[in-house]
Protein backbone atom coordinates (compact mmCIF):
# COMPACT_ATOMS: atom_id res chain seq x y z
CA UNK A 1 0.00 0.00 0.00
CA UNK A 2 2.72 2.43 1.03
CA UNK A 3 4.52 1.69 -2.23
CA UNK A 4 1.90 3.57 -4.15
CA UNK A 5 2.80 6.72 -2.31
CA UNK A 6 6.54 6.39 -2.73
CA UNK A 7 6.69 8.67 -5.80
CA UNK A 8 4.58 11.22 -3.97
CA UNK A 9 6.85 11.07 -0.92
CA UNK A 10 9.88 11.46 -3.18
CA UNK A 11 8.30 14.45 -4.86
CA UNK A 12 7.45 16.02 -1.50
CA UNK A 13 11.04 15.54 -0.33
CA UNK A 14 12.50 17.20 -3.42
CA UNK A 15 9.91 20.00 -3.27
CA UNK A 16 10.67 20.74 0.37
CA UNK A 17 14.40 20.74 -0.37
CA UNK A 18 13.88 23.31 -3.13
CA UNK A 19 11.57 25.38 -0.92
CA UNK A 20 14.21 25.36 1.80
CA UNK A 21 16.80 26.49 -0.73
CA UNK A 22 14.66 29.39 -1.89
CA UNK A 23 13.78 30.59 1.60
CA UNK A 24 17.40 30.23 2.70
CA UNK A 25 18.57 32.34 -0.22
CA UNK A 26 16.01 34.97 0.64
CA UNK A 27 17.11 35.29 4.23
CA UNK A 28 20.83 34.87 3.72
CA UNK A 29 22.09 36.87 0.83
CA UNK A 30 24.60 34.72 -0.99
CA UNK A 31 26.25 37.87 -2.28
CA UNK A 32 27.42 38.82 1.17
CA UNK A 33 30.89 37.63 1.85
CA UNK A 34 31.14 36.61 5.52
CA UNK A 35 33.90 38.60 7.17
CA UNK A 36 36.59 36.46 8.76
CA UNK A 37 37.64 39.52 10.75
CA UNK A 38 34.74 39.51 13.19
CA UNK A 39 36.11 38.80 16.66
CA UNK A 40 39.60 39.69 15.50
CA UNK A 41 41.58 42.89 16.00
CA UNK A 42 40.94 45.57 13.41
CA UNK A 43 43.79 45.75 10.89
CA UNK A 44 46.30 48.42 11.79
CA UNK A 45 46.03 51.62 9.83
CA UNK A 46 47.39 55.13 9.83
CA UNK A 47 45.54 57.32 7.37
CA UNK A 48 45.42 61.05 6.67
CA UNK A 49 42.41 63.12 7.63
CA UNK A 50 40.30 64.55 4.82
CA UNK A 51 41.49 68.05 3.93
CA UNK A 52 44.16 67.84 6.61
CA UNK A 53 46.79 65.71 4.89
CA UNK A 54 49.36 66.48 7.58
CA UNK A 55 47.14 64.99 10.31
CA UNK A 56 46.96 61.22 10.65
CA UNK A 57 44.59 58.95 12.54
CA UNK A 58 45.57 55.42 13.53
CA UNK A 59 44.09 52.56 15.56
CA UNK A 60 45.91 53.88 18.63
CA UNK A 61 44.15 57.24 18.36
CA UNK A 62 40.75 55.54 18.44
CA UNK A 63 41.56 52.89 21.05
CA UNK A 64 39.85 52.72 24.44
CA UNK A 65 36.36 53.44 23.17
CA UNK A 66 34.09 51.68 20.68
CA UNK A 67 33.68 53.37 17.33
CA UNK A 68 31.83 52.82 14.09
CA UNK A 69 33.94 52.84 10.95
CA UNK A 70 31.78 53.74 7.97
CA UNK A 71 33.23 53.11 4.52
CA UNK A 72 31.84 55.65 2.07
CA UNK A 73 32.65 57.39 -1.20
CA UNK A 74 31.13 60.17 -3.22
CA UNK A 75 30.81 57.81 -6.21
CA UNK A 76 28.87 55.31 -4.12
CA UNK A 77 25.17 55.49 -4.79
CA UNK A 78 24.04 53.35 -1.85
CA UNK A 79 26.04 55.61 0.48
CA UNK A 80 23.66 58.42 -0.35
CA UNK A 81 20.82 56.11 0.61
CA UNK A 82 22.43 55.42 3.96
CA UNK A 83 23.51 58.97 4.63
CA UNK A 84 20.29 60.48 6.05
CA UNK A 85 20.18 57.76 8.68
CA UNK A 86 23.73 58.52 9.78
CA UNK A 87 22.87 62.22 9.87
CA UNK A 88 19.76 61.66 11.96
CA UNK A 89 20.80 58.78 14.20
CA UNK A 90 24.60 58.77 14.14
CA UNK A 91 24.93 60.87 17.27
CA UNK A 92 22.37 58.81 19.17
CA UNK A 93 24.79 55.87 19.07
CA UNK A 94 26.95 57.77 21.53
CA UNK A 95 30.18 56.64 19.90
CA UNK A 96 32.45 58.28 17.33
CA UNK A 97 31.39 57.57 13.76
CA UNK A 98 34.57 57.53 11.73
CA UNK A 99 34.20 58.16 8.02
CA UNK A 100 36.42 55.99 5.85
CA UNK A 101 36.63 57.71 2.50
CA UNK A 102 37.28 54.89 0.07
CA UNK A 103 39.04 55.42 -3.26
CA UNK A 104 37.71 58.91 -3.70
CA UNK A 105 38.89 62.31 -4.84
CA UNK A 106 39.37 64.79 -2.00
CA UNK A 107 37.41 67.50 -3.80
CA UNK A 108 34.51 65.13 -4.55
CA UNK A 109 34.35 63.82 -1.01
CA UNK A 110 34.46 67.34 0.44
CA UNK A 111 31.69 68.52 -1.86
CA UNK A 112 29.62 65.43 -1.07
CA UNK A 113 29.89 66.07 2.68
CA UNK A 114 29.03 69.74 2.20
CA UNK A 115 26.00 68.87 0.13
CA UNK A 116 24.53 66.07 2.25
CA UNK A 117 26.01 66.91 5.64
CA UNK A 118 28.88 65.49 7.65
CA UNK A 119 27.84 62.92 10.26
CA UNK A 120 31.42 61.93 11.05
CA UNK A 121 33.58 62.79 14.02
CA UNK A 122 36.57 62.46 11.70
CA UNK A 123 37.00 61.41 8.08
CA UNK A 124 40.07 59.41 7.12
CA UNK A 125 41.16 58.93 3.53
CA UNK A 126 42.19 55.68 1.87
CA UNK A 127 42.96 56.94 -1.57
CA UNK A 128 44.26 53.76 -3.17
CA UNK A 129 42.14 51.33 -1.14
CA UNK A 130 45.08 49.45 0.37
CA UNK A 131 43.82 49.59 3.97
CA UNK A 132 40.33 48.75 2.71
CA UNK A 133 41.72 45.44 1.41
CA UNK A 134 43.06 44.70 4.90
CA UNK A 135 39.55 45.29 6.21
CA UNK A 136 38.10 42.98 3.58
CA UNK A 137 36.10 45.81 2.04
CA UNK A 138 34.67 44.87 -1.33
CA UNK A 139 32.16 47.62 -1.84
CA UNK A 140 30.69 50.67 -0.24
CA UNK A 141 28.98 51.33 2.04
CA UNK A 142 30.31 48.95 4.63
CA UNK A 143 30.47 49.57 8.36
CA UNK A 144 32.55 48.04 11.12
CA UNK A 145 31.79 48.25 14.81
CA UNK A 146 35.09 48.17 16.67
CA UNK A 147 35.12 47.83 20.45
CA UNK A 148 37.35 49.54 23.01
CA UNK A 149 39.98 46.84 22.69
CA UNK A 150 40.14 47.32 18.94
CA UNK A 151 38.26 44.10 18.15
CA UNK A 152 35.82 44.11 15.23
CA UNK A 153 32.45 43.11 16.65
CA UNK A 154 30.12 43.58 13.73
CA UNK A 155 30.23 44.23 10.02
CA UNK A 156 27.40 45.63 7.99
CA UNK A 157 27.67 45.10 4.25
CA UNK A 158 25.59 47.62 2.35
CA UNK A 159 23.67 50.53 3.83
CA UNK A 160 22.87 50.61 7.54
CA UNK A 161 19.10 50.37 7.72
CA UNK A 162 16.91 51.46 10.66
CA UNK A 163 16.49 47.75 11.45
CA UNK A 164 20.22 47.13 11.54
CA UNK A 165 20.64 50.16 13.77
CA UNK A 166 17.87 49.17 16.17
CA UNK A 167 18.31 45.40 16.29
CA UNK A 168 22.02 44.89 15.68
CA UNK A 169 24.15 47.92 16.43
CA UNK A 170 22.36 49.35 19.46
CA UNK A 171 21.98 46.04 21.38
CA UNK A 172 25.60 45.20 20.64
CA UNK A 173 26.72 48.62 21.85
CA UNK A 174 24.64 48.25 25.00
CA UNK A 175 26.28 44.91 25.72
CA UNK A 176 29.72 46.42 25.10
CA UNK A 177 28.96 49.21 27.54
CA UNK A 178 27.56 46.72 30.04
CA UNK A 179 30.75 44.68 29.86
CA UNK A 180 33.01 47.66 30.32
CA UNK A 181 33.70 48.54 33.97
CA UNK B 1 34.56 35.56 -47.31
CA UNK B 2 35.60 32.94 -44.78
CA UNK B 3 38.86 34.72 -44.21
CA UNK B 4 36.99 37.95 -43.70
CA UNK B 5 34.62 36.54 -41.11
CA UNK B 6 37.53 34.91 -39.33
CA UNK B 7 39.32 38.26 -39.22
CA UNK B 8 36.15 39.88 -37.96
CA UNK B 9 35.86 37.30 -35.19
CA UNK B 10 39.45 37.97 -34.19
CA UNK B 11 38.90 41.71 -34.28
CA UNK B 12 35.90 41.34 -32.02
CA UNK B 13 37.78 39.02 -29.68
CA UNK B 14 40.84 41.18 -29.14
CA UNK B 15 39.20 43.98 -27.13
CA UNK B 16 37.39 41.42 -25.01
CA UNK B 17 40.68 39.76 -24.18
CA UNK B 18 42.47 43.03 -23.56
CA UNK B 19 39.72 44.14 -21.22
CA UNK B 20 40.83 42.40 -18.05
CA UNK B 21 44.55 42.38 -18.65
CA UNK B 22 46.50 45.03 -16.81
CA UNK B 23 49.90 46.11 -17.94
CA UNK B 24 51.82 44.37 -15.19
CA UNK B 25 55.57 44.21 -15.63
CA UNK B 26 56.18 40.48 -15.48
CA UNK B 27 59.82 39.56 -15.59
CA UNK B 28 59.23 36.50 -17.74
CA UNK B 29 56.54 34.33 -19.31
CA UNK B 30 56.66 31.79 -16.47
CA UNK B 31 55.81 34.42 -13.91
CA UNK B 32 52.96 35.66 -16.04
CA UNK B 33 51.57 32.13 -16.39
CA UNK B 34 51.85 31.60 -12.64
CA UNK B 35 50.00 34.87 -12.07
CA UNK B 36 47.24 33.89 -14.47
CA UNK B 37 46.96 30.41 -13.01
CA UNK B 38 46.65 31.84 -9.50
CA UNK B 39 44.19 34.62 -10.26
CA UNK B 40 41.99 32.19 -12.13
CA UNK B 41 41.49 30.21 -8.92
CA UNK B 42 40.39 33.32 -7.05
CA UNK B 43 36.94 34.77 -7.08
CA UNK B 44 36.18 38.40 -7.71
CA UNK B 45 34.26 39.66 -4.67
CA UNK B 46 32.29 42.25 -6.60
CA UNK B 47 30.98 40.18 -9.49
CA UNK B 48 31.06 36.81 -7.87
CA UNK B 49 30.65 34.73 -10.97
CA UNK B 50 33.91 35.98 -12.37
CA UNK B 51 37.41 35.02 -11.45
CA UNK B 52 39.92 37.60 -10.38
CA UNK B 53 41.70 37.04 -13.67
CA UNK B 54 38.66 37.89 -15.78
CA UNK B 55 36.98 40.64 -13.82
CA UNK B 56 37.25 44.26 -14.80
CA UNK B 57 35.89 45.48 -11.47
CA UNK B 58 37.95 48.10 -9.73
CA UNK B 59 38.57 45.95 -6.67
CA UNK B 60 39.64 43.03 -8.86
CA UNK B 61 42.21 45.31 -10.45
CA UNK B 62 43.50 46.32 -7.00
CA UNK B 63 43.64 42.71 -5.86
CA UNK B 64 45.45 41.65 -9.02
CA UNK B 65 48.02 44.34 -8.34
CA UNK B 66 48.27 43.12 -4.74
CA UNK B 67 48.79 39.53 -5.89
CA UNK B 68 51.41 40.71 -8.36
CA UNK B 69 53.27 42.72 -5.73
CA UNK B 70 53.27 39.83 -3.31
CA UNK B 71 54.64 37.59 -6.05
CA UNK B 72 57.45 40.12 -6.47
CA UNK B 73 58.13 39.90 -2.75
CA UNK B 74 58.71 36.19 -3.25
CA UNK B 75 55.54 34.94 -1.55
CA UNK B 76 54.35 31.55 -2.76
CA UNK B 77 50.83 30.83 -3.99
CA UNK B 78 49.66 29.39 -0.68
CA UNK B 79 50.81 32.46 1.21
CA UNK B 80 48.97 34.74 -1.22
CA UNK B 81 45.83 32.63 -0.97
CA UNK B 82 46.08 32.79 2.81
CA UNK B 83 46.52 36.56 2.68
CA UNK B 84 43.26 36.83 0.75
CA UNK B 85 41.26 34.35 2.82
CA UNK B 86 42.29 36.16 6.02
CA UNK B 87 40.53 39.21 4.63
CA UNK B 88 37.76 37.86 2.45
CA UNK B 89 37.16 34.36 3.92
CA UNK B 90 37.11 31.11 1.93
CA UNK B 91 34.72 32.91 -0.39
CA UNK B 92 37.62 34.10 -2.54
CA UNK B 93 38.64 30.53 -3.29
CA UNK B 94 36.88 28.72 -6.09
CA UNK B 95 38.26 25.53 -4.61
CA UNK B 96 37.03 25.50 -1.01
CA UNK B 97 39.26 23.76 1.55
CA UNK B 98 38.06 20.54 3.17
CA UNK B 99 36.93 21.20 6.73
CA UNK B 100 33.95 20.65 9.02
CA UNK B 101 31.69 23.23 7.43
CA UNK B 102 32.43 22.09 3.88
CA UNK B 103 32.08 18.32 4.32
CA UNK B 104 28.59 18.31 2.82
CA UNK B 105 29.81 20.43 -0.08
CA UNK B 106 32.60 17.99 -0.83
CA UNK B 107 30.86 14.70 -0.19
CA UNK B 108 27.20 15.63 -0.74
CA UNK B 109 27.26 14.59 -4.41
CA UNK B 110 28.92 11.28 -3.49
CA UNK B 111 26.24 10.72 -0.87
CA UNK B 112 23.48 11.34 -3.41
CA UNK B 113 25.23 8.97 -5.83
CA UNK B 114 25.40 6.26 -3.16
CA UNK B 115 21.72 6.66 -2.32
CA UNK B 116 20.89 6.42 -6.04
CA UNK B 117 23.10 3.36 -6.49
CA UNK B 118 21.49 1.67 -3.48
CA UNK B 119 18.03 2.37 -4.85
CA UNK B 120 18.94 1.02 -8.31
CA UNK B 121 20.52 -2.12 -6.83
CA UNK B 122 17.42 -2.78 -4.77
CA UNK B 123 15.07 -2.37 -7.70
CA UNK B 124 17.20 -4.53 -10.00
CA UNK B 125 17.50 -7.28 -7.38
CA UNK B 126 13.78 -7.28 -6.77
CA UNK B 127 12.98 -7.51 -10.47
CA UNK B 128 15.43 -10.33 -11.08
CA UNK B 129 14.01 -12.15 -8.07
CA UNK B 130 10.53 -11.86 -9.58
CA UNK B 131 11.81 -13.15 -12.90
CA UNK B 132 13.55 -16.06 -11.21
CA UNK B 133 10.35 -17.00 -9.46
CA UNK B 134 8.20 -16.87 -12.57
CA UNK B 135 10.70 -18.25 -15.09
CA UNK B 136 10.77 -21.85 -13.80
CA UNK B 137 6.98 -21.84 -13.60
CA UNK B 138 6.79 -20.80 -17.22
CA UNK B 139 9.29 -23.48 -18.15
CA UNK B 140 7.29 -26.21 -16.53
CA UNK B 141 4.15 -24.97 -18.21
CA UNK B 142 5.85 -25.28 -21.55
CA UNK B 143 7.08 -28.73 -20.61
CA UNK B 144 3.58 -29.76 -19.97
Amino acid sequence: MIKRFLPLIGFALVASLLAFGISYMRNNSMNEVPSPLIGKPAPSFRLPVLNQPERFVSNADLAGKPYLLNVFASWCFACREEHPLLMAEGRSLGIPVVGFNYKDETADATRWLQQYGDPYSVVIVDRDGAIAIDFGVYGAPESFLVDGEGIIRYKQIGPITPDVLAFELKPLLASLKGAAP
Amino acid sequence: MRAFSFALCLALLVPAMAWAIDALPFKDRAEELRFQHLTRQLRCLVCQNESLADSSADLAKDLRREVFEQMQQGKDDDAIRQYLTERYSDFVLYDPPLRGATILLWFGPLLVLLIGAAAVTRIVRKRSAIQHNTAPGKGTEEDW
